[in-house]
């Protein structure tokens, strides 16, 4: 039995700006199910903090409870990590934010943390507009206590065990349009060339960005009758756009046709290229997104891809006018400047 | 690209690099592996089998498997294969049980074999137990070839040399030593169905530099010298002695002669020392005993002064090297006299076949070497066959051995009336798989980190004192399992079945190697490899190694391993939820008909 992966690593694996290989960004070796979508995601975050070069102690990793939420254990084995209690991870996560804005903020969450228990808190972390990257790992069921209908499952499809979904599904990028979210994307845990690019755009985007990814639960729903199943989903996918993200340091070298390629230049700088499949695909009309995802749910189609970008959106620290230095590093004298200050400020209501 | 052909062998045979290496294509994981269980006489026995003499070859063979071991590609050291052999011999038990039955009822066929060397002997332990008569013919009092006279026994103890002859010889060879063939005509007068020709590479080369007929006293031919001292004819040496070349003949005149009493042994070689021929363990151990080896230096002369020998003049020269890798000589002017009592001249030796007369019918070519077929080894004659240095020139035991197994092969089916080529039997194969449970596997799985493990040896300052004492004490019991775990199993594969892959990339999320990619395939943009290459994780392939391509899968994509540093961990296997990866043992039933 291997209790470990190996740590030989392949002689020609390529360096980032950091000299560190994808290996460095790696976690524990993962205890979920073989064959579970979220260690496909687990790989395409890997991957993606790779390509960014992030600092691995610059990051850190949130979550809740859950399948998905065991998941940061298995990338980054080197950043901080919180895994708080059931469906408060935004709580905490704003907490840490609140403390240190210089981190980048990394949050895995499931259909169970994010749209059952912690549904109030998801909300209200979207409408902060907090710094973040929120990613939820959907896979329709409740995996960790086998398999009963999650929110976000179709309505009318049964589980593993036969039960019928009698009510209607969440579907969170949804509620992240309507609540002001200023980046949001729907991907699959199986399509890495979608998934890697929206990841590596979203960790560089200032202000929420929330990515569901579809990620099958190879034990509990991956049935003939189930709609987040490795089959059905490769049948039903189907994508307006094709992203590319350009870090500032790459040179662009082809071309952006007009009306089949958009540029979109984010806060530092770095590029999200955008390949139009449908003519009328527009990253900048939330509620036009909004019509596309229901409309093509109607049709039994999984609409993947970027479907919000507001590169210049506001974030909480912009609302709130928070010091830049983050807070836990201001010292004693600048936090608690004294009496004068205060009878100054006193003064000024009098 | 073209799917990977997984109904034969072949694919398979290359992924074990240390098996495909070998010229024997001995299993060496599985004999490993049969090690690390303490399963010392099976793994004895699987050696035998391929390689006839386990407890020669765990000593001096030339070890082609180290620089193929797939460990070399993911650390500095390979795995201690050679010695690990050595292993199997040392703490087997009795085997004569094992060894197979010799019928009593021949098959009528007389088989004469020359020489009684590796090649020789391999023919004879092969054909015995079909129901051959074995005649061998042997100029020596005692078997064995170069085995014998060109190994020093500090290398290569009588003993263990003597075991592993006795086991072929008692199958019931009838033995003539000391009965030297000089006329093959006359031999093909004999009542004889097939003669088999292993007389080795016996002619040591002079070297013609001016002063050789008046220094002739004291120079002589290393490997005549080395049989001298191996049949106890020469029993010591001057105080300075000089070795000419840099192979492994060399290596063993100059530690030879520090035992038999020289105090000052030089060897001097034309090439630089990372270009001599020896083997860097053999270059490593000279030097450990004291002997200064000089590199870059071309002997000019034999230098005489007053009717008396004084030495060897050299030339100091310098080697460059065009793109091809072709290397030339410059002499620098530079001249250096290195004064000795005797020259040991090693620069190489040739095969020798006054004893074939030119009018029977069998050829030779222009460099004087039977002409051959190379897969069957057999000679114009149709009833002569080659094998070892006699065929090809000097190789090494294990070539030897290979060719063997080969002239048996052909011989078996030239007594039968049939065709040596087309008629060649093809090994069968199976691949067993080796689940025992979810994440339960038959072999070790988990990857060993240790490094390579020195082999013990007795004190150097004692090693120059005695002749026919064993430098090398072998591992012990400790070192022998520490070192087998390193092995990485390369002969369980990882066998990929289209049909029931889901495609959710677990495989290749897990595998620590990024062997494994699943690419998708623009039929008509991705016209050849290359463009296919450059989709893969790591796109910097080594062309040495193979590629596993799949058919299409469901959504049109490949699927590519590349088996270049894969571990065999199994991780790709354990993490599949449909059992697309399995992890399966190459099982070859006739070793002897994969040598091509």
């Amino acid at each position: 039995m291997s209790y470990q992966k190996s740590s030989f690593y392949h002689p020609r694996l390529p360096v980032n700006d950091l000299g560190l290989t994808y290996r460095d960004y790696e976690g524990a070796l993962s205890t979920l199910c073989a064959g579970c979508g979220h260690d496909a995601i687990t790989s395409a975050i890997v991957q993606a903090c790779f390509e960014l070069s992030l600092p691995p102690h610059q990051v850190a990793k949130m979550s809740g409870i859950g399948c998905s939420s065991k998941a940061p254990n298995y990338f980054l084995n080197k950043s901080h990590g919180f895994n708080s209690v059931h469906g408060r991870m935004p709580s905490v996560t704003t907490g840490a934010n609140l403390a240190n804005r210089d981190l980048t903020y990394l949050a895995m969450s499931g259909d169970g943390d994010s749209a059952s228990i912690g549904l109030g808190q998801f909300a209200h972390v979207v409408r902060r507009q907090l710094n973040m990257l929120y990613v939820v790992a959907n896979n329709g069921v409740y995996g960790l206590t086998k398999g009963q209908l999650a929110a976000t499952a179709d309505k009318g499809v049964t589980n593993k065990g036969g039960e019928l979904s009698l009510f209607s599904d969440i579907d969170l990028c949804v509620m992240a349009l309507q609540l002001g979210a200023t980046f949001v994307a729907r991907s699959f845990s199986g399509d890495k060339k979608q998934l890697v690019p929206l990841i590596k755009a979203a960790m560089s985007h200032q202000g929420f960005a929330f990515i569901d990814i579809v990620s099958p639960c190879v034990t509990f729903n991956n049935h003939a009758s189930s709609t987040r199943s490795y089959d059905y989903v490769h049948e039903h996918i189907t994508t307006a756009a094709v992203t590319d993200f350009i870090p500032v340091k790459t040179e662009i070298t082809s071309d952006c046709q007009a009306g089949v390629c958009e540029d979109i230049c984010l806060h530092d700088g770095s590029l999200m290229r955008i390949h139009k499949l449908q003519a009328d695909y527009d990253t900048k009309n939330a509620m036009k997104a909004i019509n596309d995802i229901e409309s093509h749910k109607q049709k039994g189609e999984i609409l993947t891809g970027l479907f919000y970008l507001d590169p210049n959106g506001e974030s909480f620290h912009d609302v709130n006018n928070s010091s830049d230095t983050p807070l836990n590093q201001l010292k004693q004298e600048v936090l608690c400047p004294g009496n004068r200050v205060l009878s100054s400020i006193n003064d000024s209501f009098r | 690209m073209k799917n990977t052909d997984t109904s034969s062998y072949q694919h398979f045979l290359k992924v074990v690099d240390c098996q495909h290496a070998c010229p024997a294509h001995t299993p060496v994981p599985e004999y490993i592996r049969l090690i690390a269980e303490k399963r010392y006489t099976e793994a004895y026995m699987i050696n035998w089998q391929s390689n006839v003499f386990p407890g020669v070859l765990g000593r001096v063979c030339d070890r082609p498997c180290e620089p193929a071991c797939r460990r070399t590609r993911v650390e500095a050291e390979p795995v201690a294969i050679c010695r690990l052999k050595r292993v199997a011999s040392d703490y087997k038990e009795d085997i004569y049980s094992y060894l197979p039955s010799i019928p009593q009822q021949k098959n009528t066929k007389r088989i004469a074999l020359i020489g009684a060397g590796p090649a020789s002997l391999t023919v004879a332990r092969d054909l015995l137990p079909l129901g051959y008569e074995v005649v061998l013919y042997e100029r020596d009092a005692k078997a064995g070839g170069m085995m014998r006279s060109q190994i020093p026994a500090f290398r290569l103890p009588e003993t263990v040399l003597d075991e592993e002859l006795n086991y072929i010889l008692q199958m019931g060879v009838e033995c003539h030593f000391g009965e030297e063939i000089t006329s093959l005509a006359k031999l093909l007068q004999a009542k004889f169905d097939a003669i088999f020709i292993g007389t080795g590479a016996p002619s040591g080369r002079w070297l013609e530099i001016p002063g050789h007929d008046l220094a002739s006293d004291h120079i002589k031919v290393g490997i005549n010298w080395l049989a001298n001292v191996s049949f106890k004819h020469t029993e010591e040496a001057p105080k300075r002695v000089v070795v000419l070349g840099g192979g492994n003949t060399a290596m063993d005149c100059c530690r030879t002669a520090k035992r038999l009493g020289a105090s000052e042994v030089n060897v001097l070689v034309r090439s630089s020392f990372d270009a001599m021929k020896a083997s860097p363990w053999e270059k490593a151990d000279a030097q450990a005993e004291g002997i200064t080896i000089t590199p870059d230096h071309s002997p000019i002369e034999y230098v005489i002064s007053g009717g008396k020998f004084i030495g060897v003049r050299f030339e100091k020269v310098a080697s460059s090297y065009d793109e091809h890798g072709k290397r030339t000589l410059r002499a620098t002017g530079e001249t250096i006299l290195v004064e000795c009592d005797l020259v040991l001249v090693a620069v190489g030796q040739d095969t020798a076949f006054p004893w074939i007369e030119r009018d029977i019918g069998l050829k030779f070519n222009k460099w004087q070497q039977p002409t051959l077929n190379k897969e069957t080894l057999q000679s114009s004659l149709a009833q002569v066959f080659f094998g070892g240095d006699a065929a090809f020139g000097p190789e090494n035991i294990i070539t030897a051995v290979a060719n063997g197994h080969q002239a048996a092969i052909s011989i078996d089916l030239f007594c039968q009336g049939k065709d040596t080529q087309q008629d060649r039997p093809e090994a069968g194969f199976n691949l067993v798989s080796q689940k025992m449970g979810i994440h339960d596997w038959s072999y070790q799985s988990g990857i060993s980190h240790e490094q390579r493990h020195q082999v013990p040896h007795i004190a150097w300052e004692e090693a120059v004192k005695q002749l026919n004492t064993e430098v090398e004490l072998g591992f012990d019991e400790k070192l022998a399992l520490e070192e087998a775990h390193r092995c990485l199993n390369c002969d369980v594969h990882t066998v990929f079945n289209e049909n029931t892959c889901i495609e959710c990339s677990a495989c290749d999320d897990i595998c620590p190697m990024d062997c494994i990619n699943f690419v998708d395939v623009d039929q008509h943009s991705d016209k050849n490899a290359e463009q296919i290459i450059d989709k893969l994780r790591v796109k910097e392939i080594n062309p040495q190694q193979e590629l596993l391509v799949s058919p299409a899968l469901k959504t049109g994509r490949i699927m590519i391993k590349d088996e270049d540093v894969c571990l065999h961990c199994g991780l790709c296997a354990e993490r599949c939820p449909t059992g697309a990866w399995d992890m399966k043992k190459l099982m070859i039933d006739n070793i002897g008909a994969t040598i091509k």
